[in-house]
């Protein structure tokens, strides 16, 4: 018996066979926690979701709510709320009609279904849109109703399949804060799926990772942010990510063609992190030769907002080489490292640009793999 | 959604962007095609006897062809209805070996010279029939050449249009609000009833108007399986017929009301109709 199964809130081991895709995976969730599964396209996050709800069967496992064992029933004795992409509120029906539904068709009288979902609905704040159809909502406002379409049913479950994917930027920035307090209020386990690393950072409580099916990482969200783990999670949270083994305070990486010195490092096998802001760049090589220096050539500059993100790859082991680097590169570590416009301009950075490139040891993160 | 809107803008700006003169070879057997559809019925409103189209109309057997016809044919989409739109969802929604033969013997109908349906229809409900038979001897129901036997052979030819009508509506529709209601707690009929049936409602709609039209106009059928009684199974399309052969301006009357029966159900419903498609 598990924790999570001992102490109600969810427990599942998810697999689901497909030509071509394969999903496994076992998830947990206390209640009133909120655990976001994260990942890349076609990872399996909403097929997961899906065969928790039982609109994908599954091929193996169990799914277990509260200590309720809904692996072999139907969507509809699940008691499991979900609040899908594009919402799917019932155009033919009012907002109140909408979250009416689910009372309803659990047998609740037709008054009381309506007294029911006309306070959900003013819990959401949106009490004088009870009579209004789903296309005269905003994309704010029809989120609000299909959360609250989702609490009235009072799921021992809740499931958020990209709930803030389809609004612009400005409203989801509302939507978030919002959807943040009525998370906090509920009392059951809640599942968020998103590829947005800021909804997950924001609105999670633990973040599990997936990639191909399987997962990757699991943890609070500020330890995913800072211990990344996989390539995918590093450009989320936008750090340069290596694998390495560490000695004696230093961490070979790129198969041995680099060696960086951190200030604290466990032995072994190890992950090696670093924000691109801490990575300097030189035209020729600095005098007083700072450690963890490597040649460099620049694969990209992208423009990010304030501040250009240079791509560098090529780097050779050899920092003692000549005054100016070569543009030997390709077989290096590929960094991302973030200047001012003004060091664009100094430094002439344009692609194929050979640099020097150079971390403090004080930024370098190193945890055992 | 957003895509749907997407994709007419972009046709729209095709639409703005793509001018020039219609070709005349295209141009041509269109007015063609045009005027071939018109005419006809401008000879009817062209021929018409005006003068007495009043009298006419009022004759009893007239109005009683009417009405027998409308009532048929409206009791006729009733029955198509209630078990066309079940048929309709099972074929679209519920996968079952032999769906694709199903749903080919559905259309046949749709294809079979309706004096053959009226035939097939005496062969199993006529009184020797398989069933019509059996039918007589335990309920002394009696069907061919009755009122019921005009509305059994207007439900058979006119069906198969509200069924495909219907599945084509139903397969269109987006089964994510169906799911969106399972996980509510909606049980399939719960989910049919109250999320399937009223998203689909142009689409039975439609074909409820096109089931009615088509079992308005029936003619073969009835004739093979209800014959040609007045008052009882004289409908207006049998009484044009006959009355063709006996006074053509009576004929030319009552097909001015057919058409005109046609028009008004087209022109009532246009608006709903449009704003589904």
């Amino acid at each position: 018996m598990t924790a999570a199964e001992q102490a109600g809130g969810l427990d599942a081991r998810i697999v689901v066979r497909r030509p071509r895709f394969d999903l496994d995976l076992v998830l947990t969730a206390a209640p009133g926690e909120v655990v976001a599964l994260l990942g890349p396209n076609g990872a399996g996050k909403s097929t997961a979701l899906r065969a928790l709800a039982g609109l994908t069967p599954l091929a193996g496992g169990h799914v277990r709510v509260d200590g309720r064992d809904l692996t072999r029933l139907p969507p509809d004795e699940r008691r499991v709320g979900m609040v899908f992409q594009e919402y799917l509120l019932f155009p033919h029906m009012s907002a109140l009609e909408n979250v009416a539904f689910g009372p309803r068709a659990q047998g609740t009288g037709r008054r009381e279904a309506r007294r029911r979902a006309a306070e959900w609905l003013e819990h959401v704040g949106l009490a004088e849109q009870a009579s209004a159809r789903p296309r005269a909502l905003s994309g704010g406002q029809a989120q609000r109703v299909a959360l609250a379409r989702a609490l009235a049913v009072r799921p021992g479950l809740l499931l958020l399949d990209e709930p803030l994917s389809a609004l612009d930027a400005h409203t989801r920035l509302e939507v978030r804060a919002a959807l943040r307090r009525h998370l906090a209020g509920f009392a059951g386990a809640a599942v968020l799926v998103t590829h947005d690393p800021l909804d997950a950072l924001t609105l999670a409580d633990r973040l599990v990772v997936v990639e191909g099916g399987r997962l990757v990482q699991e943890g609070a969200p500020a330890d995913v942010a800072r211990h990344p783990r996989t390539p995918y999670v590093a450009r989320l949270v936008g750090l340069n990510l290596f694998r390495g083994r560490a000695d004696g305070g230093s961490v070979v990486i790129a198969d041995g063609r680099l060696k960086i010195d951190a200030v604290a490092s466990p032995e072994g096998d190890v992950f090696l992190a670093f924000e691109p802001s801490a990575v300097a760049l030189y035209r020729s090589r600095p005098d007083g030769s700072p450690r963890n220096l490597w040649k460099a050539r620049v694969a990209a500059v992208e423009s990010r907002g304030d501040r250009f993100r240079i791509r560098l790859d090529g780097a050779g082991p050899d920092a003692s080489g000549g005054d100016g680097p070569d543009a030997s590169g390709g077989d290096g570590p590929q960094v991302s490292a973030d200047v001012t416009a003004a060091a664009v301009a100094e430094l002439g950075l344009a692609e194929g640009s050979p640099v020097w490139a150079s971390v403090k040891a004080t930024e370098v993160r190193v945890y055992p793999a | 959604m957003t895509v749907l809107r997407g994709r007419r803008a972009r046709r729209g700006e095709a639409a703005d962007r793509v001018r020039g003169r219609p070709p005349l070879v295209l141009m041509l057997p269109a007015l063609v095609g045009l005027v071939f559809l018109v005419l006809p019925l401008a000879g009817l409103l062209v021929r018409a006897p005006w003068g007495t189209v009043g009298t006419r109309l009022g004759q009893p057997q007239v109005l009683e062809a009417l009405r027998l016809s409308l009532v048929s044919a409206t009791i006729a989409t009733g029955l198509c209805l209630l078990f066309g739109v079940p048929l309709a969802w099972l074929l679209a929604r519920v996968p079952f070996p032999g769906v694709r033969l199903v749903r080919a013997l559905v259309t046949v109908p749709l294809v079979l010279p309706p004096v053959v349906g009226g035939v097939a229809l005496l062969l199993v409900l006529g009184r020797r029939g398989l069933v019509g038979e059996w039918l007589d001897r335990a309920f002394g129901i009696t069907l061919p050449f009755t009122t019921s036997g005009v509305v059994l052979a207007e439900t058979f030819v006119a069906m198969p249009f509200l069924v495909i009508s219907v599945e084509g509506a139903l397969r269109a529709a987006d089964t994510r609000f169906e799911e969106a209601a399972a996980t509510l707690g909606a049980g399939r009929w719960t989910v049919f009833r109250r999320v399937t049936l009223p998203m689909a409602a142009p689409g039975v709609l439609a074909g409820a108007v096109l089931c009615w039209s088509r079992a308005l106009g029936e003619f073969g059928a009835t004739i093979t399986f209800a014959g040609n009684f007045p008052g009882r199974t004289q409908t207006m399309p049998l009484a044009v017929y006959l009355a063709l052969e006996t006074d053509p301006q009576a004929a030319i009357v009552l097909s001015l009301v057919l058409l005109a029966v046609s028009v008004a159900v087209l022109v009532a419903l246009r608006d709903r109709w449009t704003g589904a498609a």
